[in-house]
Formats: C-alpha cells, sequence, structure tokens
C-alpha cells in the first residue's frame, strides 16, 4: 500500500462520522494522522494538515487545532464535546468529529486508508 | 532585581528599537476557558501583517504555550506582543511564584502543574522546551517568590 492523502469528506464517509462542527473546508486534504490525549505533547508534535484522535474534549482541544492549523479533530469512543467548545468550533472553523470507535481502532483505519503512512 | 538570567539560543535582544506595534494583554491564573485567545488574537494579528506561514505558525505556538504558562503556573500576568522592523516579541511577565530552578524548568518532562492542569491534558513539562524550539530567541529572568520574565523573538 501507498501513502494517500484524504480529504475529510472521504474520511467522514469511509469511517462513518458525525459531524459536530463543519469547520470551514471539509474538502481539505488529511496528510498526518496523529494520536494522542496529551494536548502538551501535541503542541510540540503535531503537525498542520493532521487529523487528531483524542478522548479529551474541552475547549482547550480547539484552541490546539486552530493553533496548529490541524485539518481536524476526531472524538474517539463516543465521547461528547461540551456546547462551549461546539460554538467555538464553529466560530473558529475547526472541523470537530465523533465515533463510537476507539482510537487504535480509528488510527488503524486512517492507516489503511494511506494516512500517515511512510513510503 | 530578578536575580537569575538564562539566555537560550542566540544573542539576547532585550530592548529592540522602533517598536511598530504594541498589544498587551492581561491573564488570569487558571483561567483555561479563555487559555488561546491572545495567541489567536496575535496569530491574526501577524496574518494581517503578512508574516511568513510558517513564522506565523512558530510564533503562534510559543504564546499559547506562554499564555498557558502563565494560566497553568502563574498567579497571574501580562503578555506583551510587539513587532519591530525585524523582529516579534512575546513577553510574559507574571506576580509570581517565580522558578527557583531555570535549568530544571527547561528540562523536557520536569512539571509542577496542577492537578487539575495534568487532567485537561497539559503540565507535561514540554512548554518550555517548545518554545525554545519555535523561537531564535529565549531569555527567563526569575526568582522564586517574586516573578518570571520570560522574553521569546523571532527574527523577521
Amino acid at each position: 500500500m501507498n501513502p494517500k492523502i484524504n480529504t475529510l469528506k472521504e474520511i467522514i464517509e469511509k469511517l462513518d462520522l458525525k459531524v459536530i462542527s463543519e469547520g470551514s473546508d471539509l474538502n481539505r486534504a488529511v496528510e498526518y494522522g496523529c494520536c494522542c490525549d496529551l494536548l502538551s505533547w501535541v503542541m510540540a508534535h503535531g503537525k498542520k494538515d493532521a487529523v487528531w484522535i483524542t478522548v479529551q474534549a474541552h475547549i482547550n482541544v480547539v484552541a490546539v487545532a486552530s493553533l496548529l492549523e490541524l485539518a481536524g479533530v476526531i472524538l474517539a469512543s463516543g465521547v461528547t464535546m461540551e456546547e462551549k467548545a461546539i460554538e467555538k468550533a464553529r466560530e473558529e472553523g475547526i472541523t470537530i468529529l465523533s465515533s463510537e470507535l476507539d482510537a487504535f481502532e480509528l488510527a488503524g483505519r486512517l492507516y489503511e486508508m494511506g494516512i500517515g503512512m511512510k513510503s | 532585581m530578578l536575580e537569575e538570567i538564562k539566555a537560550f539560543n542566540n544573542e539576547p535582544d532585550n530592548s529592540p528599537e522602533g517598536v511598530l506595534i504594541r498589544h498587551v494583554y492581561s491573564i488570569e491564573a487558571e483561567d483555561f476557558s479563555s487559555a488561546g485567545e491572545v495567541s489567536r488574537k496575535i496569530k491574526n494579528l501577524l496574518k494581517q501583517l503578512g508574516v511568513d506561514s510558517e513564522l506565523v505558525r512558530r510564533a503562534a505556538i510559543a504564546c499559547y504555550e506562554a499564555e498557558l504558562n502563565l494560566v497553568i503556573h502563574s498567579w497571574g500576568g501580562k503578555l506583551t506582543f510587539q513587532v519591530t522592523p525585524n523582529l516579534i516579541q512575546i513577553i510574559t511577565e507574571d506576580e509570581g511564584p517565580g522558578i527557583p530552578d531555570i535549568d530544571l524548568a527547561m528540562k523536557e518532562g520536569y512539571s509542577t502543574a496542577s492537578e487539575l492542569a495534568r487532567e485537561l491534558g497539559f503540565g507535561a513539562g514540554m512548554g518550555l522546551p517548545n518554545i525554545k524550539r519555535c523561537a531564535d530567541t529565549v531569555i527567563i529572568q526569575s526568582k522564586a517568590g517574586q516573578g518570571t520574565k520570560l522574553i521569546i523573538n523571532f527574527n523577521i
């Protein structure tokens, strides 16, 4: 298998993700994946245009995604986000998605799609 | 007078001349719900100024880490953003409690963050090293029991 860049829209369809906040561009290309619940770690190592899988769902997740220019956030294991954070995400054009799948499975499925795969 | 002065990376430039823009923001201790607001404003200002996008990203990341440091560790303080023809500066000054050992604070993985900060996914001891990585120059002045001043410089 080869690395492949998918759009957020393709990821939403293939993984049957729920759209919590649509963000500014669902046709945005996703080049990398990041699976981490430590915001400090994501701040230090997160890449632009990555999709971030986490079970953290507070307002600071939106701030990190925005500042790092991440493509979007996927909340794993059916975690719900507080309304205030969702509002903030909409305001800042950040895509927030959610899934009943856990972080491990989500990461595996994204990798299978070619996201973040080493060539 | 602040006792400890440590400079990292290149030569420090503590008093730039010809400040074109200066904004000062107040940041409250433990105000996690507003953390990131100041950094967002500064990022937008830099974009409007037409600064290179990679530099905007580095400055925004360092600014957010500095802002979070005030929220997590200080008793409140202020963040100053200023631009000169060849320098972007982010300066934080707080009212305490100060850093007893700056070398230890710069070490990745060392943190004195509260339980609350850690529950939110912060306090992993990565803030100052991340600031150092993003910036061209970092200067820390601190004295235990007093305050901390952090000067972050980016060359334009």
